[in-house]
């Protein structure tokens, strides 16, 4: 057993010890156990890929296979580089913060809770298509649950919406999945393993990838909350509880992008190159118009889900540059829209739970009555708009440097358009900043509030630590994300792009 | 060398985690006196580093003083390019790292005094140290994208000094509208840094500066050739000329000034600091940091600067002539000559031999000193405010008038900056302001007599503020409720010392041997015949506004206003321009573009996954009448296909 399956194994493993212990401080006692170690192994895992990684220069480090189906050829294989690394990390900050966020749920919610990140960790690990689109299913299941017993509002309608803008993505997914491994010879479903087959130019031909590139990448890219297929992320997010919308928006939707980068575009090297350009406009979409309308909504959540649009949109942007500079900053991007985005929530989620209201409108004054949150807030909200210091800053200026090693007029214009969201980003958090925490309260049952207790403050120390820490530090998680990410660009860029598919060339 | 310079960064950055962190464990006093030691030292250590670097190393071989780059670190790898964080030493930082020092440490004692007794003393003071570390940061920077991190720090310190009084909604829209305007201009410096970087293939400043010593050698050596031709002709101005934005936009340079004069909403000491003597001048830092690189490469780029900045310089005097708000006055006026440093910098001409040519450059040389000096006296005159707003809490001049039996102190330290910033000799705005409009002369007498006319309007409006609060009609109603008295100790102290900076620094050291465009030594000399007609032009002002309104009443003023109704309504309303902002964010941006958006979002595109969703469900119901488990209309189903089935065959 290779000791990366730790991370599904201990999932697993707190699934049975929820079902056993009896009281809500046993099952605090399993999660936090567990998250815990969940923390601990992603860490030591850094250590040990950072050391590793020094003398070992295959592409994926630790690697173990079994087979799973024999005659179909799926293997329940797994391995690392840089870029997953980083999102293991990411997600166990986030299951150990998010365990802290939902202290008083009950045993129900923290079953799928747990299976929810256990598709999490198995879809990281893994580097065998099929077993990755089954943890990624498993990663989307509980979430129908999880909002549709335990969300809020709309929570029925929000759950189903989801839930089935998710799966129309996995039915294009799958169908992008067999399409790769049926031309590739229908032999192997490893990715590493398909990206360098090299009986020709590339195993895949390329009338195939121009079908399955398209399909793969958009069936991701739902996920990913890419333009037009993002519309579930405010409902979703909206009526999701805390921890879920945390879970959701700081891993899940991560896994959009990386497949995006792992799958369809280093598998499918020549459809992304001649047909990247429909998803750059895309993206580029997604940043400008998730931008605006955050502007003008007046539910806390649909706010940050509609920065989340914009803020994933810069990842995917990122990624379809295909270069190593804007690809290295689209994993930081992840990585830092993760964190702040989580921390978003759980901030949105305590001062939800004393209010019990997210509008902005009928909130007011909230720094006198809560100052810790109110403080972390504005926290949040400046690491959000990019200020240097936090991770943002570090993500968006390295996809912009990235961005602009093309030196056309297409890409030129599209950076500058992804450039002009940095000053939107300011417009709506600071209008929201302004209406919700500064002022006086107008609202006097707000004026009996409590502060945050003790688990909250936490939780959100934690995750502001760690956009810090990303935001003054950024040297090794660059470089570390950088040896992933190498491989992935090299591949990918040695293919040229044909022309009579690009109208921008 | 120079490796303790690596404190004065380090220290602020320390009191404000300290600060920031555990302030509201701490006692006012305690957390005062941290942040102001911590700023005590690094003056100390400013000073140090300046006399270190001018005297005891002095210039080196070729008679310039070198840069030196005690600390230089990649921060973040980025390909071929590489974001480095480091310190860099060359006489403009050195000069800057005094001037923020000395204003920061002035401004931490004197908020003892001013912020007394106030909630958020910690925060304030917390605030205070991130503003000076950042600034700090700025200066020193050794590329243009660490210049452009601090840049955005000092950017949000700022904001949160504005919006200190958090409960105000005009200290909240003001702190908005500071950040938003210029985030909004950081986004073209933004763009104009990726470039520069890219078709200069470094953010350093490393070779700006090469090119200083090798005296106009193409010190320029672009990554590959084709960048290089591109970026000979038309990218690098463009470049710069977008990096000028970003800096127009912190400097409040027409038309982004407009959140200047609401930054007044921040507590006085902050305004002194961050908007009158350091933040805003960091876009003239800028393109003097760009210099070489400015007349080398984009010449007749630099007469955009100059317009701007006569603009500028013009609208804000004329506007400062009628506001009644004490710090707006100022504020007015501190734009003014923020635009007078542009223009200087502006009207450098190409040196005639070598590039970088002192004669031809004195405008380099006059900005950086206008710089200096204006920093030390509108920091006196903003403090100088806060002891007048301290006294009859209000910002009005009509609450005040009559104010010099009450505060000597203040009265003759306002008094004196007054004259310095009308440039009356011997102070020392008379000898920056002097240079600047000899540089004018040399550029285009045009320019020359348009900024004399703006220093005359400088002079007149700076007296009609100073009766205004000391003299004139006094408000004996409010005195007798609430007599003014003299401010404390702590903050005349430093009135005084900004005073005493202001009456000696103009004559007593020679700026140019510090500071010029070649880095070779510059000895200042005066034009006469320059000096001596913009003597008289200030003078004839300040006698028209001793006439106009030094007396108890103020016919000739009242007539005035009466007479031109009009203009004054239009200079004290700003000439309308925020209405036309307010206009274009709100109805054009939210109105017609965010609010279309959200809709669109909402109904159009999400309307089509609902409409994806009931349609599958409709579709389901209709047919699910075929399952209806009836065993007669299976067969007859099956008959009826069997039916049609044989048909088709048959035919």
């Amino acid at each position: 057993m290779n000791f990366l399956s730790i991370f599904v194994a201990v999932p697993l493993l707190m699934l049975l010890g929820l079902w056993l212990v009896k009281g809500q401080n046993g099952i605090r006692a399993v999660m936090v156990a567990g998250s815990t170690i969940l923390l601990i192994a992603a860490a030591v895992l850094t250590v040990m890929f950072l050391q590793e990684r020094a003398v070992n220069d295959a592409e994926m480090l630790f690697t173990a296979s079994f087979d799973w189906i024999k005659p179909l050829h799926i293997k329940y294989s797994v391995g690392v580089d840089g870029i997953s690394v980083a999102m293991l990390l990411l997600s166990a900050v986030i299951v150990f913060t998010g365990t802290f966020v939902s202290w008083d749920m009950n045993k129900e919610y923290f079953l799928w809770f747990t299976l929810l990140s256990a598709g999490v960790f198995g879809f990281f690990i893994s580097i065998d298509m099929f077993t990755m689109f089954m943890f990624y299913e498993v990663a989307l299941i509980p979430m129908y649950l999880l909002i549709g017993v335990w969300g809020t509002g709309k929570k029925e309608y929000a759950a189903m919406k989801l839930t089935l803008m998710l799966m129309g993505g996995s039915a294009f997914l799958m169908c992008g999945i067999f399409g790769i491994f049926y031309g590739a010879g229908g032999e192997t479903m490893n990715i590493v393993d398909i990206a360098n087959q090299t009986n020709g130019a590339h195993a895949i031909p390329v009338e195939v990838q121009h079908i399955w590139f398209p399909l793969t990448f958009a069936g991701f890219g739902v996920l990913g909350a890419l333009f037009p297929f993002h519309t579930w992320s405010p409902d979703g997010h909206a009526s999701a509880p805390t921890a879920v919308s945390m879970l959701h928006a700081g891993v899940l939707m991560k896994l959009g992008g990386y497949g995006c980068f792992r799958i369809a575009m280093y598998l499918m090297p020549q459809g992304a190159q001649d047909l990247g350009w429909i998803f750059l406009i895309l993206t580029g979409i997604s940043v400008v118009y998730g931008a605006f309308s955050a502007c003008v909504q007046t539910d806390l959540k649909y706010i940050n889900a509609y920065s989340s649009v914009s803020h994933c949109g810069l990842v995917l942007f990122g990624i379809l540059m295909v270069n190593q500079v804007a690809a290295t900053g689209a994993v930081i991007q992840m990585l830092s829209h993760g964190l702040t985005t989580a921390l978003f929530f759980a901030l949105i989620g305590m001062i939800y739970g004393r209010t019990h209201t997210r509008d902005i409108r009928e909130m007011s004054g909230l720094m006198r009555i809560m100052p810790f949150l109110a403080v972390c807030y504005v926290i949040a909200g400046l690491a959000n708009l990019g200020l240097p210091g936090f991770s943002g800053f570090v993500a968006e200026m390295t996809i912009f440097v990235g961005a602009f090693e093309h030196a056309d007029t297409f890409h030129r214009f599209l950076t500058i358009a992804g450039c002009t969201s940095i000053v939107i980003t300011a417009v709506y958090i600071l209008r929201l900043v302004g209406k919700v925490l500064y002022g006086t309260a107008t609202n006097e049952h707000h004026l009996h509030l409590t502060d945050a207790r003790w688990e909250e403050r936490f939780a959100v120390i934690c995750l502001i630590f760690c956009i810090a820490a990303l935001g003054t530090a950024p040297l090794w998680v660059s470089n570390m994300i950088g040896t992933g990410v190498a491989p992935i660009v090299d591949h990918i860029s040695s293919f040229a792009t044909n022309a009579s598919f690009n109208p921008f060339f | 060398m120079f490796t303790y310079t690596i404190l004065i960064l380090l220290l602020p950055f320390l009191s404000f985690l300290l600060l920031g962190l555990f302030g509201n464990k701490l006692s006012h006093k305690l957390a005062g006196l941290i942040g102001t030691f911590s700023l005590g030292v690094v003056f100390l250590l400013s000073c140090y580093t300046a006399y270190e670097y001018f005297v005891t190393v002095g210039r080196g071989a070729s008679g310039v003083y070198e840069a030196f780059v005690p600390y230089n670190i990649t921060w973040l790898p980025l390909g071929s390019l590489h974001f480095d964080m480091g310190i860099l030493l060359d006489p403009i930082s050195v000069i800057m790292l005094i001037v923020i020092s000395t204003v920061s440490f002035m401004v931490h004692i004197y908020s003892f005094g001013y912020m007394h007794g106030e909630r958020g003393f910690q925060r304030y003071y917390a605030f205070l140290s991130l503003f000076t570390m950042s600034m700090l940061g700025l200066v020193v920077a050794t590329n243009i994208f660490q210049m452009y991190l601090f840049w955005e720090l000092v950017g949000v310190s700022s904001y949160l000094l504005i919006g200190f009084y958090y409960t105000q909604k005009a200290a909240i829209a003001a702190s908005k509208k500071a950040f938003i305007v210029t985030r909004f201009a950081d986004m073209f410096f933004l763009i104009g840094i990726l470039i520069f970087g890219y078709y200069t293939g470094s953010f350093s400043f490393s070779f700006v500066n090469e090119l200083k010593l090798a005296d106009g050698v193409a010190a320029f050596i672009p990554a590959d050739a084709s960048r290089a031709m591109a970026a000979g002709s038309f990218i690098l101005p463009t470049a710069l000329t977008l990096m000028f934005i970003g800096g127009a936009g912190k400097s409040a340079m027409f038309p982004l000034h407009i959140w200047l004069p609401d930054a007044m909403e921040g507590p006085t000491p902050v305004s002194a600091l961050i908007h009158a003597a350091t933040m805003v001048v960091a876009g003239v830092y800028q393109v003097a940091r760009m210099f070489p690189m400015w007349i080398e490469y984009a010449p007749q780029a630099m007469s955009i600067i100059v317009w701007v900045g006569v603009l500028t310089a013009f609208y804000a005097a004329a506007v400062a002539m009628a506001q009644s708000d004490i710090k707006r006055v100022l504020a007015f006026s501190t734009i003014s000559q923020i635009a007078f440093m542009m223009v200087a910098l502006g009207v450098c001409l190409p040196g005639h031999e070598t590039v970088l040519d002192n004669h031809a450059q004195l405008g380099y040389m006059a900005g950086m000193f206008h710089l200096f000096t204006h920093a030390m006296f509108k920091a006196c005159l903003f403090l100088g405010a806060g002891c007048i707003i301290h006294a009859v809490h209000s910002n009005e001049m009509r609450e005040m008038g009559g104010l010099r039996k009450y505060m000597p102190v203040t009265h003759f330290t306002f008094l004196f900056s007054c004259l310095a910033i009308s440039g009356i000799p011997p102070f020392s705005g008379f000898f920056s302001k002097d240079e600047i409009i000899t540089a004018c002369f040399q550029y285009s007498p045009v320019v020359g007599w348009v900024m004399t006319g703006i220093a005359a309007m400088t002079a007149f409006y700076m007296f009609r503020l100073y009766y205004g609060i000391f003299w004139g009609t006094e408000n004996k109603e409010a005195h007798a409720h609430h007599t003014p008295h003299e401010a404390p100790w702590t903050m005349t102290i430093p009135l005084i010392f900004l005073t005493f900076i202001t009456m000696t620094c103009g004559w007593i050291v020679n700026f140019g041997s510090f500071i010029s465009a070649s880095g070779l030594d510059y000895p200042i000399h005066l034009d006469t015949k320059i000096a001596i007609t913009s003597t008289v032009i200030a003078v004839v002002s300040i006698c028209i506004a001793t006439y106009i309104y030094k007396g108890e009443k103020q016919p000739v003023a009242d007539k005035l206003q009466a007479a031109m109704p009009r203009l004054h309504q239009w200079a004290y309303k700003r000439f309308y321009l925020d209405e036309v902002y307010q206009y274009i964010t709100h109805r054009i941006i939210f109105k017609h573009i965010s609010k279309p958006i959200a809709w669109f979002d909402r109904h159009i595109i999400d309307g089509f996954f609902n409409f994806l969703a009931w349609g599958t469900h409709e579709l389901g119901f209709q047919i699910r009448g075929f399952q209806s488990g009836a065993i007669q209309k299976y067969a007859f189903i099956f008959l009826l296909g069997a039916l049609i089935l044989m048909l088709i065959m048959i035919l």
